[in-house]
């Protein structure tokens, strides 16, 4: 049994995916390094907010891929880290707290105690019901949002400046932001890579497989799992933080049940289980969305359908899609 | 007259909750027969409330209107089930997610495209119209207590369908245990368009009834959809006497809650705490009771016997 185990084991894990893997993600973080310079042949200001938001949504959909594609846990609640995120920003900010560090520290703690205690309630369910206590979870919090009049209620609350660092306003000159957005997108791969690559990672995907097995062998499931569904939680905060400060708005829009709902279709539109699909997903629903956006005002006529062919015919989505094809 | 506000309240509460039950009882069979996530569900709603704007239009009739739309929302939903959805049964939940996301967009845009994004109205019946005295000083709407009384007949009729028939029988069967089903020769994929059709109609049937009272827009489904996930969860998947009474649940709490939280909390707050924390929780109570009833019952007040 424990041979077959190892053999297996062995058989996933072999040295060339992890690179070539990290191949592909090196030259998507090569493009993105570069962006800055390529956008001055066009539109700049708009082609650069335009990848400032595929990154930023590449850190959610990252996040989100490290329960959903490694641990199986379907949250349709994860847009509420990202909206937790970005308030942080926006209700320190009407405080007149302006500062960069405390704004990303407020931001991440929130993150964290939400997902802490949300996840805690949440995976005592299994399956479907997974699905719809987190739900409900993202559902009490936007309505909570909702009801802060003091903080701009539905239509949410445009923030004065972007986070200030040691009183100055780094964030609003050149690129310092876009740069700041990268190092993030960045660092969340390799911290997400490593912890998915560590025994944490392969316990967490053994309970993916097999959560009895798991047990049966000494494990605690629940535990692995609440620990990555706060880890998940607190990096899509990060997301939220970078998001506030990109579009200078925070709204209650920001963590509806849609937004949650697009985020899953950036995880499986990329490819699931391979955080640089994440990345790849969050690219290829924001610029499509652009897109078709141009070329029609109706565009979700042709996007939807587009979302049911996925669904239908490409398993693995877009990753899935190109390894089939070799 | 107090007495008057809770008791108008209260059935306002049952006539909501009459309305996710008839949402909530085909994706309560879709879900717990096929194991079939159908987030799609709210959008048949809107579309039977488009529908009975349409041909009550066309007819002049608003009876007329909703016999012509009612046959009209279960052939959407069968056609639905031919091109999409049959081909997800045997699939991943997370495709099921894709797909029926992708039909939301699809046809919230749709319905803007054809009808436009401004809202319509339906005008309430003739028959209908004006209030009754139900107790001395006491009006309410006919058409609402129309809704409710179509609500009941239609759970009875449901409940009879269901326990009293060989097609019910069989949907029972099927919410148990669909592939010892299909193995003792009964043809599910046959079952399952029947399930799913019926269902489509059901929901259907609320957008139409709802048309009246409420106005009739695109993406009026979406939040709807929210809370009949909540009725069957709490109810438990695949139970329709626990829909039925998960949804009048919801339909009172709700209502109740929004109409008198900031009132109760007026007992222990001062006025203006009470009100900013009234108008905070009373969006939140049907959340916190699903979160509650998940916590110490995983499976719902009424989980279906495997």
């Amino acid at each position: 049994m424990s041979n077959l185990v190892q053999t297996r084991a062995v058989k996933t894990a072999p040295a060339p995916v992890w690179m070539r893997s990290n191949a592909l993600a090196f030259a998507l973080f090569l493009f993105f390094a570069i962006a800055p310079a390529l956008a001055q042949l066009g539109a700049e200001g708009y082609l650069l907010s335009l990848v400032m938001r595929v990154m930023i949504f590449a850190i959610a959909a990252m996040s989100l891929d490290l329960i959903l594609g490694y641990g199986a846990l379907v949250s349709f609640g994860h847009a509420v880290f990202m909206g937790f995120g970005a308030y942080s920003v926006g209700i320190l900010m009407s405080h007149r707290i302006t500062d960069f560090f405390v704004q990303l520290l407020v931001a991440l703690g929130v993150s964290a105690l939400f997902a802490l205690i949300a996840g805690a309630i949440s995976l005592r369910t299994k399956g479907v019901y997974f699905i719809m206590i987190t739900l409900a979870f993202g559902q009490m919090a936007y309505f909570f949002m909702i009801s802060l009049g003091a903080y701009g209620g539905d239509d949410g609350l445009t923030l004065r400046m972007q986070s200030q660092v040691f009183g100055q306003d780094l964030l609003g000159h050149g690129y310092t932001l876009y740069y700041v957005i990268f190092a993030a997108m960045v660092g969340v791969y390799f911290l997400l890579r490593m912890i998915v690559g560590s025994r944490f990672g392969r316990v967490l995907r053994g309970t993916r497989e097999n959560p009895v097995r798991m047990e049966a062998i000494g494990f605690h499931p629940y535990r692995y799992q609440l620990a990555a569904y706060v880890i998940a939680g607190t990096i899509c905060g990060l997301s939220g933080f970078l998001l506030a400060n990109q579009t200078e708005f925070v709204a209650p829009a920001f963590m509806t049940w849609q937004r949650s709902g697009e985020l899953i279709v950036m995880v499986v539109l990329g490819g699931m289980g391979t955080l640089h699909g994440a990345i790849i997903g969050a690219a290829a629903f924001i610029l499509l969305e652009e897109a078709l956006y141009r070329i029609t005002e109706d565009w979700k006529l042709i996007f939807g359908p587009m979302l049911v062919l996925v669904a239908l015919f490409a398993r693995g989505g877009i990753l899935g899609f190109f390894r089939r094809r070799k | 007259m107090y007495t008057t506000l809770i008791l108008v309240q209260t059935l306002n509460g049952l006539q909501f909750g009459i309305i996710l039950f008839l949402i909530a009882a085909g994706l309560t069979l879709v879900f717990g027969v096929m194991d079939f996530i159908n987030l799609a569900h709210g959008v048949q709603y809107m579309i039977g409330a488009y529908f009975v704007y349409t041909f009550t239009s066309l007819t002049g009739s608003f009876t007329l209107g909703l016999l012509i739309a009612l046959p009209a929302a279960l052939a959407f939903g069968l056609l639905l089930e031919v091109l999409v959805f049959r081909h997800l049964y045997n699939r991943d939940h997370l495709d099921q997610v894709l797909a029926t996301f992708g039909i939301i967009l699809f046809l919230n845009q749709g319905v803007k495209v054809i009808w436009g994004a401004s809202p319509l109205f339906v005008p309430v019946p003739d028959l209908l119209q004006g209030s009754i005295e139900i107790l001395p000083g006491f009006f309410y709407p006919i058409y609402r207590l129309a809704i409710i009384a179509a609500g009941l007949g239609v759970a009875a009729l449901l409940y009879v369908l269901v326990n009293y028939t060989r097609a019910g029988m069989l949907v029972r069967a099927g919410a148990t245990n669909a592939a010892m089903v299909s193995a003792l020769g009964v043809d599910i994929r046959r079952l399952f368009m029947i399930v799913f059709g019926f269902g489509a109609m059901l929901a259907g049937f609320a957008g139409a009834m709802v048309a009246p009272i409420l106005s009739v827009e695109p993406g009026m489904g979406d939040n709807l959809l929210i809370l009949a996930f909540v009725v069957i969860v709490i109810g438990g998947i695949g139970s329709i006497r626990g829909a039925f009474l998960a949804a009048i649940l919801i339909g009172l709490v709700d209502t109740l809650g929004r109409g008198f939280s900031t009132d109760i909390l007026r007992l222990f707050l001062d006025p203006s705490a009470a009100s900013q924390a009234g108008r905070a929780i009373a969006p939140m109570l049907i959340y916190i009771l699903m979160a509650l009833v998940l916590f110490f019952r995983p499976s719902g007040l009424f989980p279906v016997k495997r």
